[in-house]
C-alpha cells in the first residue's frame, strides 16, 4: 500500500505499524519523536498498535533546540 | 500621533504597503515584543523588529557576549566580548533605531520571574536554546494567554510555529514533555550554521510584525520546518484537538510552572 512520510510517498507492507515505520524510516531515539497521522496526534504508547492504511499520511516532529543540544 | 518627517522616510518602505501603511506603522511603533535569549535566534529578530520601529522591545538574557557567539550572533560585535549580551543588544537596537525602547532583563527566566516579564508585552519571541526554557516559555505564555513565536535550530534545519491563545495548539501540544536531563543521546555536541538564526529569527520577527499589524497567516496550528541542505520549507499542519493537552487544553493538569532541569551539555545558542 502507499503511505505519504513526510510528504514523500512510500510503498510499505499492508497493516503497517507506526514503531514498524519509525524504524524503516531510521528515526533516531524515536522516544522523543511526536508522531501524527492523518493530523492526529499519535500517543507514542499507541505506537505498537496503530496500523496504518493506504494514502496516510504521516509526518514526524522532532524536537529542535540549539546549537549543542540535540535529541535526533 | 503623527509621524515626523524623518519617521516618514525611515518607515516609507513600510507606508507604501497597503498590508502596513500609515496605520501599520503606528501599530508597530506603538507594540511591545518581548525576545528571550540574545543568540542566534533573537540577534536578527530584535535587529528587524528594531528597525521595524516596533516601539518597545524588551531582551532578556543571562549571558555575556563570547567570542563563539559571534559567528551567528549578528546583534553582538568583537567590540562587546565580555559584555551582558543584553547590554549589547541594547545598543546596537539604539544605533538602528532612536524611535525604539529597549528594556533588559539581564535574567535567566524562570518560575519565578517570567510570568511578571511577559505580562508588559503583546508578542513573545522565544529565541532561546535549550527545552527547559522552551517549556517554561510556552507555559508562561498559556497561562498569561499571550501570544509567542516558538523557533529551534540546529546543524542545517530550523523549525517554528506560532502560539495564539485559542487559536491553536501550542508547543506542549506538540512536544508534551521536555526530554529528561540524563536523555541519551541528548548530549552530541551539534553545531549549526550561523545564517541559519538569521533565516529563522527573521521569519520570528515577520511573525511578530503580521501579528501586530493583523495581516496575513500567522503559523498558528502549523509548524514550519527548513531544510538548509536540502532547500526545502514544509508547512506542517498540526492536529486541531488540544483539548488533551496538559497546558491549554480543557482540563489543564499543569497550573504552576516548571523549572526543568538543563542537561550538563547545555550551551547558548
Amino acid at each position: 500500500m502507499r503511505i505519504l512520510v513526510a510528504g514523500e510517498t512510500k510503498e510499505v507492507k499492508e497493516g503497517l505499524t507506526v514503531a514498524e515505520l519509525l524504524i524503516n524510516e531510521q528515526v533516531e531515539t524515536p522516544e522523543y519523536v511526536t508522531v501524527t497521522v492523518n493530523d492526529d496526534f499519535i500517543d507514542p504508547a499507541n505506537f505498537e498498535k496503530t496500523e496504518l492504511k493506504e494514502n496516510d499520511s504521516i509526518e514526524f516532529l522532532y524536537f529542535m533546540g540549539g546549537g549543542r543540544y540535540v535529541v535526533y | 500621533m503623527s509621524f515626523t518627517n524623518e519617521q516618514l522616510e525611515r518607515y516609507s518602505r513600510h507606508i507604501i504597503l497597503k498590508e502596513i501603511g500609515a496605520k501599520g506603522q503606528k501599530k508597530l511603533l506603538n507594540a511591545r515584543v518581548l525576545v528571550i535569549g540574545a543568540g542566534g535566534l533573537g540577534a536578527p529578530a530584535a535587529m528587524y523588529l528594531a528597525a521595524a520601529g516596533v516601539g518597545t522591545i524588551g531582551i532578556a538574557d543571562a549571558d555575556e557576549v563570547d567570542l563563539s557567539n559571534l559567528q551567528r550572533q549578528i546583534i553582538h560585535a568583537t567590540k562587546d566580548l565580555g559584555k551582558p549580551k543584553v547590554q549589547s543588544a541594547k545598543e546596537t537596537m539604539n544605533e538602528l533605531n532612536p524611535d525604539v525602547t529597549v528594556n533588559t532583563y539581564h535574567t535567566f527566566v524562570t518560575s519565578e520571574n517570567i510570568r511578571e516579564i511577559i505580562r508588559d508585552y503583546d508578542f513573545i519571541i522565544d529565541g532561546t536554546d535549550n527545552f527547559p526554557a522552551k517549556f517554561l516559555i510556552n507555559d508562561a505564555c498559556v497561562m498569561e494567554k499571550k501570544p509567542f513565536s516558538h523557533a529551534g535550530i540546529i546543524r542545517f534545519k530550523g523549525q517554528l510555529m506560532t502560539y495564539v491563545p485559542g487559536e491553536g495548539p501550542c508547543y506542549r501540544c506538540v512536544f508534551r514533555d521536555p526530554p529528561p536531563k540524563d536523555a541519551v543521546p541528548t548530549c552530541k555536541q551539534a553545531g549549526v550554521v550561523g545564517a541559519m538564526g538569521g533565516v529563522i529569527g527573521s521569519l520570528q520577527a515577520m511573525e511578530a510584525i503580521k501579528f501586530i499589524v493583523g495581516k496575513g497567516q500567522l503559523l498558528t496550528g502549523y509548524l514550519l520546518t527548513y531544510d538548509a541542505l536540502t532547500m526545502e520549507f514544509r508547512k506542517i499542519k498540526l492536529p486541531h484537538n488540544t483539548e488533551n493537552c496538559p497546558v491549554c487544553g480543557t482540563h489543564p493538569t499543569i497550573t504552576q510552572l516548571i523549572d526543568y532541569e538543563q542537561a550538563e551539555c547545555d550551551g547558548a545558542l
